[in-house]
């Protein structure tokens, strides 16, 4: 069993980057860029504190008590997440937005593939407990602006 | 009953968010001096922040209203003032931070110079308390 079945428990945590992105298709026209984008598309980029919450799913170690081993969960994100966008502009710095508009629903949808695999289980309990795995991403853009993903088919 | 001569004053205060980008820099200095003094805030191509800002107004209560100054009014400049904030980038879109870093302390100062003066009659700005992340904020209060 990994995770999600009779007994998992769901444990969220918080993380947080600040980066800059534009809203702008360069499929699309400048005008209908604007038009779509609003104030998103100006020319130089705005920025957010982005909030990353991060839910896994599994079973409770009977050792340990825990479902998911909070340090290799926080080192996974902050090497694969973190790193990779904070005090960055997304458009310009980001490889993953090379050719993908950087909206809430592109970036929730990118850091679940860049976690898919994770699987931090809890490092004293022996292996009796199978694996969490990830559940969902919340991406808070504002205290406004929230989007999630849970998995599903990548690609457009 | 307080003395007639000198009623209390009351302070309001509302919020207000933007979101803007900005980069730290020098242009004098080199890219690692600036990285140095700066870190991760001297990255080329700047990074961003949903900024909140508490506007503090203060002044007598009108007897007749109930109110130190109509919040209407305040919300009009104070969003008039962050039109040119909102979206934008900081270092490149407008001309306050071409010579000067666009430090929390120095976008305060900034907002309060635009904001004070177009207060309506009979109120006066406080303070300014901008929140660049739920950890960091910078207060002003104006000065000589």
């Amino acid at each position: 069993m990994t995770g999600d079945g009779a007994g998992s428990v769901y444990l969220t945590r918080r993380y947080r980057f600040s980066a800059t992105h534009r809203l702008y298709s360069d499929a699309l026209s400048d005008a209908a860029n604007r038009e779509i984008y609003g104030k998103c598309a100006n020319d130089n980029g705005h920025g957010h504190n982005y909030q990353v919450f991060i839910t896994m799913a599994g079973p409770i170690d009977p050792v340990t008590g825990m479902c998911c081993d909070l340090d290799a969960l926080d080192a996974l994100v902050r090497e694969r997440v973190i790193d990779r966008y904070d005090h960055r502009h997304l458009n310009l710095d980001v490889e993953d937005y090379v050719d993908l508009v950087p909206t809430g629903e592109n970036i929730v949808r990118r850091i679940w593939d860049l976690l898919a695999d994770a699987g931090p289980r809890t490092a004293a309990g022996g292996g009796q407990a199978a694996s969490p795995r990830l559940h969902k991403v919340r991406l808070v853009e504002t205290r406004d602006n929230a989007f999630e993903f849970t998995g599903g088919p990548s690609g457009p | 009953m307080n003395k007639a001569s000198a009623p209390a004053e009351t302070t309001l205060t509302k919020t207000f968010e933007f979101s803007s980008s900005h980069r730290y820099f020098r242009a004098e200095w080199t890219q690692e001096e600036n990285e140095r003094v700066f870190g991760a805030c001297a990255r080329p191509n700047g990074h961003g922040h949903n900024y909140l800002l508490d506007v503090t107004v203060k002044g007598p209560v009108d007897p007749v209203t109930g109110m130190v100054v109509n919040i209407v009014d305040v919300k009009a400049v104070v969003e008039d003032v962050l039109d040119e904030f909102d979206h934008h980038h900081l270092n490149h879109d407008m001309p306050y931070f071409k010579d000067r870093v666009p430090t929390t302390e120095n976008l305060a100062a900034t907002l309060w110079d635009l904001i004070a003066p177009r207060l309506p009659a009979g109120s006066a700005l406080d303070s300014v308390l901008l929140r660049e992340d739920e950890d960091l904020a910078v207060e002003y209060r104006g000065g000589a």
